[in-house]
């Protein structure tokens, strides 16, 4: 545990590691991506209520659920990175928030245009909608916090506070929602809050999850790895690294 | 009890910029230490290390042989930091200022006592008047009165001797070679020559 | 080392144990703000004239018919007393980071959630309260219905705490930057959301007849939840921002 967690305060080790792991994961994320999308698509029977509109699901769950991870996981980094004060976690943290919103928007999006067959309109207060708008509106926070110091480290620092203040509060802040959602209208259809669902629905939309965590992975990987030579564009061991591209 | 502070292979990383590393620095009883270098070259960030203030640094800090971090206590109790800000409320009175000062040091010390500091910088007169009506000097000078208000061992003076006219600057350095000399002892960053100070010893930064 | 025998033979100035005193410490830090903001009374207007001119302008950009001002005037009062309580926290710290006391407040011999807390008090009890004092008079030109105006006065009063403790935190982590009034918000806002459901909940059953009780006893433990974490994020904030 101790040798792994001081390995990772090896930039150079990480950059060295992660162009091993990196493949695996964006094969992995294609074949389960491809899969998920054909069986969801073509072959996953349409939805008694909704018809064939409930296929919207196959990107608007794996996003929300990416959404809320991410932003738990920043919060995992921003702890490690204020303990221990390992960099690669802070730049990984760096690297996710954009990720994170950009997913928070895509669950966004896609519900807004589920409502269009379900609801008749773009957007309605559904709980879980008016939770993902929330969690986005703390997704940008963060990123304009960092954005805002003139010092990187203060910024880092800043940042990895507020996403640990806002870890707290989501779950908080979901529950208040479901409660106000519940006591407004209470009558209401919820789009996926649905029981049982058969399983040649279902699993192709397991699938779709795995496949956006992958994704998710290999590309926080990539992009760490980017900033990573950023960051340590003055070190030595990178500039011996551009010598030997050239 | 002895009196020493020490720092072991300080080093300072801003945004990938190193401002100084593999600082050994030794500060003991009756030692007046001078920080030099050219603007940038990290004296302020320097003095906030040395007094706690800073957590992102390199190196071990010792406080009296133990680890600063583990004895925080006890080294700010121990410590005067005056920085480039005199720390003066403009809608408090001086008086008012030094008792906030005395009451954060856990005491509650008496109006006579805080008169008396006020006096010795040359404020007998102004102890009512809110601190925003005075200059800038004088508001200085209500920062120094904390120097004999509140005694404490260590003092980290950051540029102490802004907005002090010349017969102030002179009893300012006095005092720094009598705290010395007292056996306690200053670290200090300016760009005033410190002529008086017999035990003056400088650290070039940069 | 070389000044080994020097320190020998000179005299070597006595070093102290901490006093302790944590409550003369903020005791003296109560009275000191309290001093401030009251010297300077428009500070602590301010956010009630904002507040009154809020609940003004909605009748005139919605409707001046009572029956609909009664159905939303416990929302409007929740988020105008909101908006008005995160107007003024921008100063919380402010004036203390650009003289110098706030690197005072980080050197004291003494725990800087402690001192933090003390500071957020002073904060609560002279806008929170006032704003929670002044609501009830707002709710009359709402035409907000009667038998609420108990419960909307301590909702706010409970709820205005956890805002100004929440909101201490954002304050705290823009305090070093110039322009920090906007991102304040933005980053407080958010957080603030489940203070003002349970908040305008607790006025909205108040008025339907169901029971308060529940309403308030969750704004009470969302209260406790922040008295015992927000403290401790407001300190680590701090040394973050005087880092610059």
């Amino acid at each position: 545990m101790w040798a792994f967690i001081n390995k990772l305060r090896s930039p150079k080790w990480f950059y060295g590691i992660s162009a091993k792991l990196q493949p695996w994961f964006w094969a992995l994320a294609a074949l389960l991506l491809l899969t998920g999308t054909l069986w969801g698509l073509a072959f996953a029977p349409a939805d008694y209520q909704q018809g064939n509109s409930f296929r919207i699901i196959y990107v608007h769950v794996p996003a929300a659920f990416l959404a809320q991870s991410i932003f738990v996981s920043m919060a995992i980094a921003g702890l490690v990175f204020m303990v221990w004060k390992i960099k690669i976690a802070d730049m990984a943290a760096t690297v996710m928030a954009p990720l994170g919103a950009a997913m928070t928007f895509v669950a966004l999006f896609s519900g807004a245009v589920w409502g269009v067959p379900t609801w008749g309109t773009w957007w309605m207060w559904d709980a879980r909608l008016t939770s993902m708008l929330i969690l986005l509106f703390l997704y940008l926070g963060v990123i304009a916090l960092r954005g805002a110091f003139n010092s990187r480290d203060s910024g880092s620092r800043a940042a990895s506070v507020l996403t640990m203040v806002g870890v707290i509060n989501i779950p908080i802040i979901k529950y208040s929602v479901d409660w106000w959602y519940t006591l407004h209208q209470p009558a209401t259809f919820t789009i996926t809050g649905r029981a049982a669902m058969p399983m040649e629905m279902w699993a192709p939309l397991l699938i779709m999850v795995l496949g956006f965590y992958s994704f998710f992975v290999g590309l926080t990987l990539m992009r760490t790895r980017s900033e990573i030579l950023r960051r340590e564009a003055n070190k030595r061991w990178v500039r011996d690294l551009i010598e030997e591209l050239r | 009890m002895s009196l020493c502070l020490q720092a072991r292979q300080l080093a300072c990383e801003r945004d990938d910029r190193w401002l100084f590393e593999g600082l050994d620095l030794d500060i003991q009883s009756g030692e007046i230490v001078r920080i030099e270098g050219p603007n940038g070259s990290g004296k302020t960030t320097l003095l906030k290390i040395l007094s706690g203030q800073l957590s992102d640094y390199h190196g071990e800090l010792y406080w009296n042989g133990s680890l600063m971090h583990e004895v925080r206590e006890h080294f700010l109790a121990n410590l005067l930091y005056l920085g480039h800000a005199p720390g003066v409320k403009a809608g408090l009175s001086p008086l008012e200022n030094l008792a906030w000062y005395q009451a954060l040091s856990g005491e509650q010390g008496t109006e006579t006592q805080r008169e008396d500091a006020l006096s010795r910088v040359g404020l007998r007169g102004f102890e009512d008047v809110p601190a925003g009506q005075l200059s800038a000097g004088q508001q200085r000078r209500i920062a120094l009165a904390r120097l004999t208000l509140t005694p404490r061992a260590l003092w980290v003076l950051d540029e102490p001797f802004t907005a002090i006219d010349r017969h102030g600057v002179a009893a300012l350095e006095a005092q720094l070679v009598a705290h010395a000399s007292a056996g306690g002892c200053v670290l200090v960053t300016t760009h005033h020559e410190l002529t008086a100070s017999p035990v003056l010893r400088r650290v070039q930064l940069g | 080392m070389s000044s080994t025998n020097a320190t020998i033979s000179s005299p070597v100035m006595p070093v102290h144990d901490p006093k302790g005193g944590l409550l003369i410490a903020l005791n003296a830090t109560l009275k000191r703000d309290m001093m401030l903001m009251l010297r300077r009374r428009g500070e602590v207007l301010n956010p009630l004239v904002f507040f009154a001119l809020v609940i003004t302008l909605f009748p005139i950009g919605i409707s001046p018919d009572p029956e609909l001002l009664a159905v939303i005037a416990p929302g409007l009062l929740w988020v105008a007393a909101l908006l008005a309580a995160l107007l003024s926290l921008d100063s919380l710290f402010r004036s203390d980071y650009e003289d110098g006391s706030l690197e005072q407040l980080l050197l004291a011999p003494q725990p800087l959630a402690a001192l933090g807390l003390a500071k957020v008090a002073v904060h609560w009890l002279l806008t929170g309260l006032p704003l929670a004092l002044m609501a009830p008079l707002l709710g009359i030109m709402l035409a907000l219905p009667t038998g609420s105006y108990a419960v909307l006065a301590l909702s706010l009063a409970l709820g205005t705490a956890s805002l100004s403790l929440i909101g201490a935190i954002g304050a705290a982590l823009t305090v070093g930057l110039a322009r920090g009034g906007v991102l304040l918000s933005l980053l407080v806002l958010p957080l603030y959301i489940p203070v003002l459901i349970f908040g305008a909940g607790a006025v909205q059953a108040a008025i339907m007849g169901d029971g308060v009780t529940a309403h308030l006893a969750i704004l009470g433990a969302l209260l406790a939840v922040a008295l015992m974490l927000a403290p401790w994020a407001i300190a680590a904030s701090l040394r973050i921002s005087i880092n610059g």
